[in-house]
């Protein structure tokens, strides 16, 4: 120990000399630590790194290059929703339930409405149409997120091409769902009873037109990363789970079908009525990154053929209801999107304010009350782009919940970080991080 | 309590919002055979795997086409492992924590998904315990994955599970004082002012029964 260093203060601890280093020059550091036979170093990662898909925090410890623990620290961007969704009434909730897998808002808010119907009893009343337009933006969803997990996925081994596309195919999905809800991400799109309104004019062709493009789009990334050598050696072999991990961590999602295992609620405990749909499930026996992400690539043409079958379905029911019949949850005026972003229904205003006052005071009591649940608890459970997405809602009776809780594939997932990266090199944590493909959003809540 | 009509104007007649918000607590009593699907299949093996299971399974409720099944805590991981190993419930989707403060000396639930891939089947396993006495077995044995979601329940209700590997708070700053989604911990906020009106904190709006 020659002179202080700001940069590098070291301490004694029971396990020897501790050294803490926030920057500066490393030569000073690296003096001292010569003098000492341990080479054990611990980093901390994050949580604002570029490379840790957002606010993760990953604690390593490192001989060399070689990681031997990994702990991560989750919590940054916690907003406490469960806790708030039990001051507002049902349908407020998907407001907030939009906002915690910010990537894959429609599986959020179907998972949370799924539930709520269940608790009504209601699950065989809500409209084919609504469930078809449910279908649809689920799997647009899936596109956009999957393309966000490809493309940061890339963007962070170091492949920046890859980025420009899965975002150029992701701005496609994005002005659909612009035009279909009136927003690009936090839709709230989703309601219990059915959707918060129907398609607008001229969408089935729009839709049709993107999904001839995204298909043709999406070639441009295959050629860049399918067999790419420098892809391979960066993703073949990286971040090993197989089946017997992924079971016990209770992993699913893309990370569960890389062990091989068909494991998509979509075709097992269908919802939505996605047993109509012809597709298939994508699977990998690898259990490595580039396994997760010839899934993830796949699962893109799969997603356009339900869009597709949903796009038939929708043409057939052109003018079904796509809210349930029962005045006491449907939402009183049937909105729709105005040239100024904002809805209104000049007749419903017209009715209210002019015909009947008990119209009006309907109106009054369900937008500021809401309806009322039965007492009880369900779990509903949806194949979001990163797994199992399940909701768990307790009611008491009220106009609002009385618990929820949001089993969130991000937030599980997450602990195989550990199991997959310990034992290799540092640069390959990146990766396999990345094919989890966590959302911290959806992770703290 | 019952309720009749819709917004539950019932008793004083006070349709305000002013009153006050009545909680009730879950229904209690269990269901009666058959359960109907393959929920009766499942009650039939545990029997027949676990010789303790009428000392063990407290309450056997279906409700929605859900099974539910209230178990000790004490039996909590025995019955667990035979659901895991005999019944093939791989998958264990997590702990969600809920608190009933009226339930008397069983005020805090935890509520575990559980999911067998082999034979496509959910069901769900209550522990019930008393706010003085919040311990629960931990799982973390059975179904490793329940590790974080222990330390989330743990952190937002305060159930301290036995034999947790490292029950730290993951979600709330490790300095945080109370649990956050029990219900005797306030939501809190500030009233918001916009254009001269002023908007309340959500927790003291008006509520609807």
């Amino acid at each position: 120990m020659t002179t202080f260093d700001p940069y590098a203060p070291s301490r004694e601890t029971t396990e020897g000399t501790v050294f803490s280093v926030t920057g500066g020059d490393w030569d000073a550091l690296v003096q001292e630590i010569g003098s000492t036979k341990e080479e054990r170093v611990v980093v901390n990662m994050g949580p604002q790194h570029p490379s840790t898909h957002g606010v993760l925090r990953l604690i390593l410890e490192l001989e060399g290059e070689t990681v031997t623990e990994v702990r991560c620290g989750v919590g940054y961007l916690h907003t406490g929703i469960e806790k708030n969704m039990e001051y507002r009434n049902w349908t407020q909730g998907t407001t907030f339930v939009t906002r915690m897998d910010y990537l894959g808002p429609i599986f959020n808010e179907t998972a949370y409405c799924l539930a709520i119907e269940k608790l009504l009893g209601i699950t065989n009343d809500v409209p084919e149409r609504a469930s078809v337009i449910r279908v649809m933006m689920m799997e647009l969803n899936r596109i956009s997120s999957h393309m966000v997990a490809l493309g940061t996925g890339a963007l962070e081994l170091g492949a920046i091409t890859p980025m420009f596309f899965a975002f150029r195919e992701r701005e496609i999905v994005l002005d659909l769902f612009e035009m279909i809800s009136g927003l690009r991400m936090n839709m709230a799109y989703i309601r219990p009873g059915g959707v918060q309104q129907d398609l607008p004019e001229g969408a089935i062709p729009k839709i049709r037109e993107a999904v001839k493009l995204m298909r043709k789009n999406f070639k441009d990334n295959t050629t860049l990363l399918v067999g790419n050598s420098i892809w391979l050696k960066r993703t073949q072999g990286i971040g090993y789970l197989d089946l017997a991990g992924a079971t016990t961590l209770g992993i699913t999602g893309p990370v569960l079908r890389s062990t091989g295992l068909p494991w998509d609620l979509r075709k097992v405990q269908p919802y939505c009525g996605y047993e109509n749909y012809n597709f298939d499930v994508i699977t990998a026996d690898t259990c490595d990154v580039y396994g997760r992400f010839l899934i993830r690539m796949n699962e893109l043409e799969q997603s356009l053929r339900i869009i597709e079958q949903a796009l038939d379905k929708l043409e057939v029911l052109e003018g079904a209801p796509v809210m349930v019949a029962d005045k006491k949850i449907a939402w009183p005026a049937q909105l729709a999107l105005g040239s100024d972003g904002l809805g209104n229904s000049l007749n419903h205003i017209r009715e209210i304010m002019g015909t009947s006052m008990e119209s009006l005071i309907h109106h009054f009591k369900l937008v500021t009350e809401g309806f009322h649940v039965p007492a009880g608890q369900v779990y509903q459970a949806v194949e979001s782009p990163r797994g199992e997405l399940g909701a768990h809602v307790v009611s008491d009776g009220g106009t609002r919940p009385y618990r929820m809780h949001f089993r969130e594939p991000s937030f599980n997932n997450l602990q195989a970080t550990s199991a997959m990266s310990e034992g290799g090199m540092i640069a390959d944590i990146i990766g396999a991080v990345a094919s989890i493909d966590p959302v911290m959003g959806g992770v703290d809540r | 309590m019952t309720d009749s009509g819709m917004f539950g104007a019932s008793g004083t007649g006070d349709t305000s919002g002013y009153g006050g918000l009545v909680r009730a607590p879950a229904a209690t009593g269990s269901s009666q055979r058959p359960y109907g699907g393959y929920f009766d299949d499942i009650a039939d093996d545990l029997e027949r795997a676990y010789p303790e299971f009428s000392l063990a399974i407290e309450r056997v409720i279906v409700d929605r086409g859900e099974l539910t099944l209230h178990v000790k805590r004490e039996k909590l991981v025995e019955v667990a492992m035979i659901l895991r190993d005999t019944l093939k419930f791989e998958m264990c989707m997590g702990v969600s924590g809920v608190h009933y403060p009226e339930n008397t000396d069983r005020e805090l639930v935890a509520v575990y998904p559980l999911l067998s891939m082999t034979n496509n089947r959910r069901i769900r396993l209550e522990v019930s315990v008393a706010d003085s006495d919040a311990h629960i077995p931990s799982l973390v044995e059975v179904w490793a994955g329940n590790n974080w979601h222990e330390r989330e329940t743990f952190d937002m209700f305060g159930i301290i599970f036995d034999g947790h590997p490292g029950l730290t708070r993951i979600l709330m700053p490790d300095d945080w004082a109370g649990h956050p989604q029990r219900k005797d911990y306030a939501l809190g906020g500030i009233p918001v002012e916009y254009k001269g009106a002023t908007t309340p904190p959500p927790n003291e709006r008006r509520s609807y029964k």
